[in-house]
């Protein structure tokens, strides 16, 4: 196991498992914690990592009033055991076969499922054409923002909104993303789009009804809710 | 509180039928609309997990923990073969 | 068997006074949101509370109706059948005492009923004696929406799942007929000091 600080509150948990049956892009993991008086809690996390990958990655957010994520976060040490049960998930996966072209719209951590599938397509060298827009509070809380930012995936067209604070050269979207923004930003419905959304249960449901306000087909579009605040 | 996709029960719904379920699509016994069981609406966080019906919001599955053994209550939703 | 999650214990809090948390709680700091659904918004003006079903005359209030009767201020532990128990928990309410007071019945159950479609059901002894409120402040303000607000039922001496959030009625019975969670197997009773969980317990 190893473990690496993405942002300030974020963690990457790489895990090397012998017995990994492997995993599509989209998938997640549903971790378990046993106190030693038995008391267990239990939370879902989105797998970060490729299939191609070959090791597993999990990205954790800490929430302040979490459960698992802080001793996930601050906690978990290289030797600790981790009690895991997936790969879980089939609705919100995506594999070339499944074709395009590709929206993928995250609010915050929401981006980590969404992650998993840019790298699938990276190592698959998909020609599928892929639209990220990534919805971040400043440049300090986004999540692989080296990867995004520095053209890790060529050929993808990357926006990312800062919500709440950017720097003053900052050429990206200032602000909350809103309907116009996706009608610009995505294809027109004529080309029937595949559109994946994750982050907030509330972020979620708005870029979902502005996309189908937009014409898109509620069909093709697929949701990962985190709930109120996040993982 | 914030309503979670079907996603969420994918893990316990796994363990129950021994295969992947959130592709399944499911019709609803109030308004008759067919949904995939990832499209559910599903409230996790009160003494068992309830999904609702995406279209009509009504209660479609139910999946308590009875002293730590999970018991599903699919009553309100006819599963039909994945298409 | 689960391993052991070195240094793991969750949010639980120890308390001071282990007397006053039932068996197989854990007390918690925060307030946790539970629900079954999607968080009603019934505007107060076309919020009642309706007492109906084996009564002589049923009875309703209109929201500003129920802020004129004489409310209490209770402060209770109150425990949810997850597990976690909050102490010393403040509201303001209207007890279920004085809005019997003009309902004639002999009935011996009643279901509360609430905005969402949610149901629970509760003998009579357990909600009248002082034992029961329609609450709608908590900790001296409004009571959110989130926690059950407008008003919610308030019934700390049984698992929180019988305080039914959003409740807009009271309907006696001639029998105890279980609610949402009865149905599904929660106990029809449901003393968190007998650990009355489930069906059966």
């Amino acid at each position: 196991m190893e473990l690496t600080d993405e942002t300030a509150r974020t963690k990457d948990i790489v895990l090397d498992l012998p017995d990994w049956v492997g995993h599509r892009a989209g998938q997640h993991v549903d971790v378990r914690l046993t106190a030693e008086d038995g008391y267990q809690a239990e939370r879902s996390y989105s797998i970060a990592s490729a299939p191609e990958d070959g090791h597993l990655v999990l990205t954790v957010e800490r929430l302040d009033d979490g459960e698992v994520s802080p001793y996930l976060v601050d906690v978990l040490m290289p030797g600790d055991q981790l009690e895991l049960r997936g790969p879980i998930g089939g609705y919100f996966v995506w594999e070339e076969s499944l074709g395009g072209p590709l929206l993928l719209i995250a609010g915050g951590s929401g981006i980590v499922p969404l992650r998993a599938m840019l790298r699938h397509w990276s190592a698959v060298g998909s020609s599928v054409p892929v639209r990220l827009l990534q919805s971040s509070g400043s440049l300090d809380d986004l999540i692989y923002r080296d990867e995004l930012l520095d053209g890790a995936y060529a050929g993808v067209d990357i926006r990312v909104a800062l919500t709440r604070e950017w720097p003053d050269d900052w050429r990206g979207r200032r602000g909350r993303i809103d309907r116009e923004l996706l009608r610009e930003l995505a294809w027109p419905p004529s080309e029937r789009p595949l559109a994946y959304i994750c982050g907030p249960t509330a972020f979620v449901e708005a870029a979902a009804e502005w996309l189908v306000e937009n014409g898109q087909e509620p069909g093709r579009i697929r949701t990962e809710r985190f709930g109120p605040t996040g993982t | 509180m914030d309503a979670l996709d079907g996603n969420a029960i994918a893990g316990v719904l796994f363990e129950h039928f021994g295969e992947e379920m959130t592709m399944t699509r499911g019709r609803c016994a109030h308004c008759h609309t067919a949904s995939r069981i990832g499209e559910l609406r599903v409230y996790m966080r009160a003494p068992g997990a309830v999904a609702r019906c995406p279209v009509c919001g009504k209660v479609v599955m139910v999946i308590v923990q009875i002293r730590g053994e999970p018991r599903f209550d699919l009553a309100s939703i006819e599963l039909l073969h994945p298409i | 068997m689960s391993p052991i999650s070195r240094g793991f214990t969750g949010r639980r809090r120890p308390t001071e006074d282990p007397s006053r948390v039932p068996p197989g709680q854990y007390v918690t700091l925060d307030f946790p949101v539970l629900s079954a659904g999607p968080t009603p918004h019934t505007p107060h003006d076309e919020w009642t509370f309706t007492i109906t079903g084996q009564v002589e005359q049923p009875v309703s209030w209109t929201w500003e109706e129920l802020l004129t009767l004489p409310s209490e201020t209770p402060t209770v532990d109150i425990h949810c059948v997850t597990k976690w128990s909050k102490l010393d928990t403040t509201w303001r309410g209207i007890s279920v005492d004085t809005l019997l007071e003009r309902v004639n019945t002999e009935a011996e159950w009643v279901t509360a009923w609430s905005d969402g479609g949610y149901t629970t059901n509760l003998a009579l002894e357990d909600v009248t004696d002082g034992k029961a409120w329609v609450a709608y402040e908590f900790d001296g303000e409004p009571l959110e929406s989130e926690h059950g607000g407008p008003a919610r039922l308030l019934v700390p001496h049984l698992y929180f799942w019988k305080s039914a959030k959003w409740v807009r009625g009271l309907t006696f019975t001639p029998d105890d007929e279980p609610g949402f969670w009865e149905n599904y197997g929660y106990h029809n009773h449901g003393d968190p000091w007998l650990e009355q969980r489930y069906q059966g317990d």
